[in-house]
């Protein structure tokens, strides 16, 4: 009999449904197994066991009552750049260690709304910096597969506990790929929604005309489902859309029969993992089997992707993290004088994060304002003309979320730019606003999952879900679990 | 003195009277008055998450100050982060509006009196007026300790900046008066500068008349009031020019007054620009601004000081100068409407404010804005001055009545009834009185008819003085010369 965490969301929610399991014995036995695995995994920094089933047994009575809303008694748990009230907050940071918010994120209150029972906030890069969850300030979280390996950042937290099975979905965050590459290194459905399709409101900032909420989960249905419940307009954050938000679960159904798939030729480039090519063009292949259309396309700024991402999103944060100064939350060390306290609290910060905030700081100088972020964000609308261009051509591009597999833990740490290039397919799309999504599409030679990036046009997340829920169907990766084991 | 002109530039902020902060439903109180601490929400302490979202009035509040100032309206307006660290600022950044201003190019007219000269007109160009939002208040408690109240922070600002278009701490002053009038009847700022609700802040140098450049300008901040703009402004336009002429020179600096000795003190020198890493606020759209919504706002300004000031002249012929100092304060402004509504002879009424009550006011040391907190409802100063114009009362013992209206809130009508001051034009009693006066003061009587004209003022005293004030001076006048011309001839 299958273990009922083995369960995916949508079958959680049919056999709750189906009275045949109850929202308490659900999360009961994820608590149990973050108990007796996260230890090795790492991926929570914060349990709420008690919140957990107090939600559980209020999901109970609610169904008896007749409550059928979408999430009731789905056992789900939060990266920890949501604002959370009464729940510990930290951006896997210490200059947030024990600052607990009075107010709840946007996206995390329409979870709860939905019914959701609130398992606890995952680990994650310092501030979303980061692509492996190494710059985590607490503790390291460890990929399901290979215990060995990184989980991917900065969401890894999120991804690694969807693929071990700790939780039926989470939220994760995106910037320049926080969502989908540890969604490819875990193996698990994780979609980066169009910027301004879900609320940022108390999604601690990082780089703000980037940062994306998303879910993770273990099929495309299921993330369907949670996208779902997080989209649309929030009067609390100006730059999210008035736009109405589709039937996703309904749009899956369809198919890809006509659908024009474009093979954008500067992603398929020297330096990418072979597996990863094969198995990316394999599922293409796939696609086109199934009835879609290919066709090479091109979109000659994705190289300046890097650089533009490395100076916008550090500029934006050197501003959105000038508040953590210990005045108003979080911890001070007290020096005396103000200008010594700032320094010495503003020193929690983790290296990678000091790093971007003097990246950031002076790209942003007098002096050096034009040379560097006016010519960014110049190179950014070239970046956003390409896909405008190419949406003209196909419905949905087709590429490798990452060039390689999970790498091991401590390999890219000492070497940031090697760390940087782990994004080299994922910021694009941060960078134009559109959406794309992380389907599994096989396993490298170590059993690392490789993932399948499915981009569409902003606000086209229904043909991307829809997409990736025809190659679902038709293939077995996301079935897969992982046993959790160290390298062989 | 005369080989130096003063340049000077201000900027201005004023708080906004809206109802909730500039990015968020937060409401906003009076920080001088409310207890620390207590209008505040996670967006004004800028808690982790949180976003700020454009108040709709406060860019509707700018843009009527915008064109109430003749300023274009750009299509498109963006605010823009503005970086540094103080613990008064939640964010450690304070969203403003840098490259893409809400209101541009515009002018005031000014009319300014110099003490030792003829008043002129001057137009002072406005360079921009721009949102932002406010920061919190420090207070310093001693023991390296401070206290932050972060009430004030995110309460919508307009800053304002003209051109250095003024040449004296005279027109700062007249630029700053009537730019508060504007802003008070517009109804976006209560005007009040001593508890920083409008702050305003000369830049000032000066220049040599063989200079070609500006030189070096210094910046003057925390004026509570215009009396110490202007008093400021000039202690600095002579400080540096003695700098000048003693050979040494004038340090980049920010200034404030120190009210005690009447002199400006260096708060802190300006080794270099400022650098405050500006850029575009990426958690807000731009604000575009339609032509209708211009034209809408437009439409709804109230009737502005200059206009009202015309109105006055034209529909009820008051002087240039009574017009003028009737407009200059809104609360003086509305409290002559208010007496006009009860009936009141317009002319005569502007005259018992100016004269009466403004001298009222002086003595007891109240300010002209204040008028409205007096005791005297503009509905019995409206009966007072109709006693006067019915010949009830006359000007002395008008004044007498005003004196007690102020002290006591009665109705003058009441006023007159208990005192019996009710002016007397009975020509009998009249008649008996000015026989008595100058029978009791045949001499004076003498003297005058000989040709000291002077004396007939004396005698009208005299006069005035048997019938306890409340003869009709006017009657008085008359039956006194009457009577003396019958005594020449008698003689």
């Amino acid at each position: 009999m299958t273990e009922l965490t083995d369960l995916t969301l949508s079958q959680a929610l049919e056999q709750l449904r189906a009275r045949a399991v109850s929202a308490v014995e659900l999360t009961r036995a994820v608590l149990q197994r973050i108990e007796q695995t996260d230890a090795a995994l790492g991926a929570y920094l914060t349990v709420t066991a008690d919140r957990a089933l107090q939600d559980a047994e209020a999901a109970d009575r609610a169904r008896a009552a007749g409550d059928e809303r979408p999430l009731l008694g789905v056992p789900l748990a939060i990266k920890d750049v949501f604002s959370t009230a009464g729940i510990e907050t930290t951006c896997g940071s210490k200059i947030l260690r024990g600052y607990k918010p009075v107010f709840t994120a946007t996206v995390v209150q329409r979870l709860y709304d939905a019914g959701m029972v609130m398992l606890g906030k995952l680990n994650m890069d310092e501030f979303a910096m980061g692509s492996s969850t190494e710059n985590s300030a607490f503790q390291l979280t460890r990929n399901p597969w290979n215990l060995e390996r990184v989980p991917g950042g900065s969401s890894g937290g999120s991804a690694a506990a969807v693929a071990a099975g700790l939780a039926f979905g989470t939220l994760g965050t995106d910037t320049g790929g926080s969502i989908r590459l540890p969604g490819a290194f875990c193996g698990v459905a994780a979609l980066k929604p169009s910027y301004g399709r879900c609320s940022r409101y108390g999604l601690v900032a990082f780089g703000s005309s980037l940062d994306c909420p998303g879910p993770l989960a273990r099929t495309v249905e299921d993330v369907a489902r949670i996208l779902q419940v997080m989209a649309g307009h929030d009067p609390l954050d100006s730059t999210s859309v008035t736009q109405a938000v589709p039937d996703y679960h309904a749009a899956l159904a369809g198919g890809v029969k006509g659908l024009r798939i474009g093979l954008p030729k500067e992603y398929f480039i020297a330096g990418i993992q072979p597996e990863v090519e094969q198995a990316v063009r394999a599922a293409v292949a796939r696609l086109e089997a199934l009835g879609a259309q290919v066709v090479e396309i091109s979109l000659p700024h994705t190289d300046y992707s890097l650089p533009v991402y490395y100076i916008i999103a550090p500029a934006e944060a050197s501003a959105n993290l000038a508040r953590y100064d210990g005045v108003r939350f979080g911890p001070r060390i007290e020096k005396g004088e103000m200008w010594p306290t700032y320094k010495a609290t503003r020193s929690l910060f983790g290296a990678e994060v000091k790093r971007r905030i003097m990246l950031g700081t002076y790209a942003l100088s007098a002096g050096y304002y034009d040379a560097y972020y006016g010519k960014a964000q110049a190179v950014r609308t070239l970046i956003k003309q390409d896909f405008d261009a190419a949406f003209k051509q196909v419905d949905v591009i087709a590429t490798p979320v990452a060039p390689t597999t999970a790498f091991k833990i401590g390999q890219n740490v000492d070497d940031p730019l090697q760390m940087y290039l782990a994004d080299v397919f994922t910021l694009p799309a941060s960078l134009a606003g559109i959406c794309g999504l992380n389907v599994p599409c096989g396993f490298d030679e170590a059993g690392l999952p490789i993932g399948l990036q499915l981009l569409g046009p902003a606000f086209g997340e229904d043909v991307i879900l829809r997409a990736g829920y025809a190659y679902e169907q038709a293939t077995d990766w996301h079935t897969r679990r992982p046993v959790l084991r160290n390298e062989a | 003195m005369s080989d130096w002109k003063p340049i000077i530039g201000l900027e201005i902020h004023a708080e906004l009277l809206t109802e909730s902060k500039m990015f968020s439903g937060c409401p906003v109180v009076d920080s001088v008055e409310a207890a620390p601490n207590t209008a505040v929400d996670p967006v004004s302490l800028g808690l982790p998450g949180t976003l700020p979202v454009i108040n709709r009035q406060a860019i509707e509040f700018g843009l009527m100050v915008g064109l109430a100032l003749h300023c274009e309206i750009p299509p498109v307006n963006q605010f823009a982060r503005k970086n540094y660290f103080y613990p008064d600022l939640p964010k450690g950044y304070q969203i403003s509006q840098y490259e893409r201003p809400l209101a541009i190019n515009g002018w005031l007219d000014i009319e300014v009196t110099p003490p030792d000269g003829e008043p002129y007109r001057k137009r002072i160009r406005i360079r921009r007026a721009h949102l932002e939002e406010d920061t919190g208040k420090l207070t310093h408690i001693g023991g390296g300790s401070s206290l932050v109240d972060y009430n004030r922070a995110g309460v919508p600002l307009l800053e304002i900046v003209t051109e250095p278009d003024i040449n004296s701490a005279d027109e700062a002053e007249a630029f700053a008066r009537t730019l508060r009038a504007i802003l008070q009847y517009l109804g976006v700022n209560n005007g009040d500068m001593s508890k920083g609700v409008l702050r305003v802040e000369p830049n000032i140098s000066v220049m040599h008349k063989n200079d070609t450049e500006f030189r070096t300008r210094t910046e003057i901040k925390n004026l509570n009031s215009i009396r110490n703009l202007h008093r400021a402004s000039l202690a600095e336009i002579e400080r540096q020019i003695r700098l000048w002429e003693s050979g040494s020179e004038v340090k980049q600096a920010t200034l404030g007054w120190d009210e005690a000795k009447q002199r400006v003190v260096i708060q802190r020198y300006k080794e270099r620009a400022d650098e405050y890493r500006y850029f575009p606020e990426p958690d807000l759209p731009v604000v575009e601004i339609s032509r209708e919504w211009v034209e809408e706002v437009r439409a709804r300004l109230p009737e502005l000081p200059e206009a009202k000031r015309r109105r006055f002249i034209e529909t009820f012929g008051l002087s240039e100068y009574d017009a003028r100092q009737l407009v200059a304060e809104q609360a003086i402004a509305h409290y002559y409407e208010e007496t006009l509504s009860a009936g009141v002879n317009p002319k005569s009424a502007a005259n018992w404010i100016l004269g009466g009550l403004f001298a009222l006011m002086n003595e007891k040391g109240f300010e002209r804005e204040n008028i409205e907190s007096t005791r005297i409802t503009a509905r019995q100063f409206a009966e007072l001055v109709k006693l006067v114009d019915a010949g009830t009362l006359n000007k002395g013992t008008a004044a007498a009545v005003l004196a007690e209206m102020w002290d006591t809130g009665s109705d003058p009508a009441l006023i007159v009834a208990a005192r019996g001051l009710a002016q007397v034009s009975d020509q009998d009693i009249i008649r008996q009185a000015v026989a008595k006066v100058l029978a009791e003061n045949a001499a004076m009587a003498r003297d005058y008819l000989s040709g000291k004209d002077k004396l007939f003022g004396a005698l009208v005293g005299q006069v005035m003085k048997a019938m306890g004030g409340k003869a009709n001076a006017q009657v008085v006048t008359d039956i006194l010369r009457r009577q003396l011309e019958a005594l020449r001839s008698s003689m």
